[in-house]
């Protein structure tokens, strides 16, 4: 067992922290107060490869492993959760999808132009009625010939006004005597006529990133756009989730991080009865549960990651690595609030915002509820892995680093 | 056109450097790339875009040292060499800069040798003059724009930023440039120069293969110590509108005496 990350990891690490402390968060709290996404983000995480971290070279991508995939996203969520919610449904939910699922053809199609970051992609499941529950999707995508007419809404989608690409699902079998077989997955070019998106304002966190609506009016599409089989829309998005949860772990365990680390220098700077606070044995406490969450969390999202690396499945790993991580930011967060008192309570200081992006993640990508019913149903034997048609294709550095 | 530039590797900037025991340390934190060398390495890598060459990165320093050798070499650098020997622990400027005048001659036939303005950890920041005056080249330091670099007439004309303000000299090549800040935005390693850097095998090379005349270290650190504590107490005055707060502010001011 080797617990070390190599040189490539560790610069990796430097490179994403560099950016993501020197360009952003100096502007972060404006266009967190401002709900936008600053206009330089994805130009700038595409030019800088971010974008397709850890796609083959040969798609376009850079070719690093899965491992630099979460290591980013720690570093990028360290300075704000919109920066790792890019990752989350560019990379995880939708370009992975494409890479364990598409064709040839597909991946030159999709998959190149958003490992290049030339195209950015998000990934549609939730509707207005259907959320933890995704048998109950409602839009529809019916079979004409070559075509395929979507109609339906999405809710909830990340960057849904600043993609070009959405991976969704939608029901082509109305009939399926079990609902989750009746649904397909499709890329849609967001382009096209009879899509309309907008973004969702007033939400508790993620304010400086994109969520939002996508409708789907006699939209149609080729029939080379529909990802894996008629049918297979379920097993797709659940795959999809093992790499989006991914994401959101490593992303999690960044912001526990930047709580400890916000945590740290207030409570050796402030002082009270005539000591700094970090002396008082209570604030010691909640300093210890967030040391503790950091390295436990770190841990379980790395060995999904090597799991991924080694082409294992990781279903199970990886929903605990993100229900963990994600209670545990949010927990970190609101004690690092504590500790700063009420200066945490104002958005002088970075806590508070913290606070509002963990509670986030603590819903979307499975809810912490239905992570335990995950974890139970595995524990019980109520649950297995049953085999995928396609599984993730494990890291290989000769087929990543190939040029053709 | 063949560049060579001079990078060390010192504690981070965020590391809190004191003196236990008679000794400096820095604790655990962790060592970087001088930040005024990534200046170098970015103006380095600038001028071999525009006249084509090669840029090697040298460092004199022991085995940690290939960790900013790699940096550069992610940054786009095409080849790095460290000069670690044993007998170079106590090695002041002048040492560093007769190994690192040695080391420049043995790549041979270099046209530029780059540098950050100073180290972080010494602040000494008279390396780069002293290399140019071991090689005997022209030093160009403190220079914030290259204005002018021709390889067939082997010139560079510079600007340097100066206390009395912007001087512009011009020089012939070979030249010893240091550079500031201003001279360009250093460029974040890209994941392709990752790849390549935590793959490259990085030759070591001795002050007896290097075949350098080494003085003594004409600087000694007989004693040092931490610099006496300050406290510091921070007030924020607050008040109605800008003009009550600068009133306040004023008062405060003249009640201290320190103006
Ligand atoms: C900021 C943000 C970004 C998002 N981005 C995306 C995106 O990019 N793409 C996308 O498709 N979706 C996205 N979502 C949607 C997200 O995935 C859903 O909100 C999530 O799956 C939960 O669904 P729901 O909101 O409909 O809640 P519901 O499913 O209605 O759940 C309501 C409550 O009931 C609980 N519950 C439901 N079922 C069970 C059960 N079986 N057992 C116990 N408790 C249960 C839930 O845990 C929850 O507490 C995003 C959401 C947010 C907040």
């Amino acid at each position: 067992m080797d617990f070390a990350l190599t040189d490539e990891h560790r610069m990796v690490q430097q490179m994403v922290k560099g950016f993501a402390q020197k360009e952003v968060s100096p502007v972060i709290k404006e266009y967190d107060r401002k709900q936008a996404m600053a206009p330089f983000i994805l130009p700038r995480m595409a030019e800088l490869g971010i974008l397709g971290i850890c796609l083959p070279v040969r798609y376009g991508g850079q070719g690093m492993d899965y491992i630099a995939l979460g290591l980013a996203c720690e570093e990028l969520e360290a300075v704000d959760s919109t920066l790792r919610v890019v990752m989350s449904v560019h990379m995880g939910l939708n370009s992975m999808a494409l890479l364990q699922w598409g064709t040839e053809e597909q991946k030159e199609r999709f998959l190149a132009p958003q490992a290049r970051g030339e195209k950015i992609a998000c990934f549609g499941l939730t509707e207005p009625g259907a959320g933890s529950d995704v048998a109950a999707i409602l839009s529809t995508a019916k079979r004409d010939g070559d075509i395929y007419i979507i109609n339906g809404e999405k809710m909830w989608i990340s960057l849904a006004t600043k993609a070009d690409h959405a991976l969704i699902v939608a029901r082509t079998d109305l009939d399926a005597a079990d609902p989750h077989d009746g649904l397909s997955a499709f890329m849609v070019e967001l382009n096209r006529d009879g899509v309309t998106s907008g973004d969702i304002h007033g939400k508790l966190g993620v304010r400086a990133g994109s969520t939002g609506w996508i409708a789907f009016q006699d939209v149609e599409i080729p029939a080379e756009n529909r990802i894996g089989e008629e049918g297979e829309g379920f097993k797709i998005a659940m795959s999809s989730l093992d790499n989006g949860r991914y994401t959101v772990a490593a992303g999690a365990t960044g912001l526990i991080r930047a709580s400890l680390e916000a945590s740290l220098r207030y409570a050796q700077e402030r002082k009270a009865f005539g000591r700094e606070v970090g002396k008082f044995q209570l604030v010691q406490q909640k300093i210890a549960h967030m040391v503790q969450s950091y390295e436990a969390a770190k841990l379980l999202y790395l060995r999904a990651g090597w799991m991924k690396n080694q082409g294992i499945r990781n279903t199970c790993e990886t929903s605990l690595a993100k229900w963990f991580a994600t209670d545990a930011s949010f927990d970190a967060a609101s004690e690092a609030i504590q500790i700063h008192g009420a200066y945490g309570y104002s958005d002088e200081y970075d806590v508070e915002r913290y606070l509002r992006n963990a509670k986030g993640a603590v819903i979307y990508e499975g809810t912490s509820e239905i992570h335990q019913l995950i974890q139970a149903g595995y524990a019980l034997e109520y649950r297995d892995n049953v085999p995928l048609r396609c599984e993730l294709p494990a890291f290989d550095d000769d087929i990543w680093q190939k040029e053709q | 056109m063949k560049i060579v530039v001079c990078v060390k590797q010192v504690p981070d900037t965020a590391a809190k450097v004191v003196v236990e025991d008679g000794q400096v340390t820095w604790g655990d934190a962790p060592l970087v790339i001088n930040p005024w060398d990534e200046y170098a390495v970015e103006t380095a890598l600038l001028q071999q875009e525009a006249h084509s060459g090669d840029v090697t990165v040298i460092s004199v320093g022991d085995e940690d040292a290939k960790e900013a050798l790699k940096h550069a070499l992610a940054m786009g650098c095409g080849n790095a060499i460290l000069i670690s020997d044993p007998g170079l622990e106590n090695a002041d400027s002048l040492v560093t800069s007769q190994v690192l005048a040695a080391a420049i001659q043995k790549i041979g036939d270099v046209d530029l040798a780059f540098f950050g303005r100073q180290a972080i950890d010494g602040d000494v920041g008279v390396t780069a003059a002293q290399t140019a005056r071991v090689l005997g080249w022209p030093s160009l330091t403190l220079v914030s724009a290259i204005s002018e670099l021709d390889p067939v007439s082997s010139s560079i004309r510079v600007e340097r930023s100066v206390e009395e303000g912007r001087q512009v000299v011009e020089g012939k090549l070979p030249a010893v440039v240091s550079v500031i800040k201003d001279i360009a935005e250093p460029r974040y390693p890209s994941f392709m120069g990752i790849r390549k850097a935590s793959r490259a095998e990085i030759p070591v090379w001795s002050v007896a293969e290097l075949g350098a005349e080494v003085s003594d270290p004409v600087v000694s650190w007989p004693e040092i110590s931490n610099p006496p504590k300050q406290e510091v107490i921070t007030e924020i005055i607050s008040g109605g509108s800008p003009a009550e707060i600068a009133e306040t502010l004023a008062e405060k001011i003249l009640e201290t005496k320190v103006l």
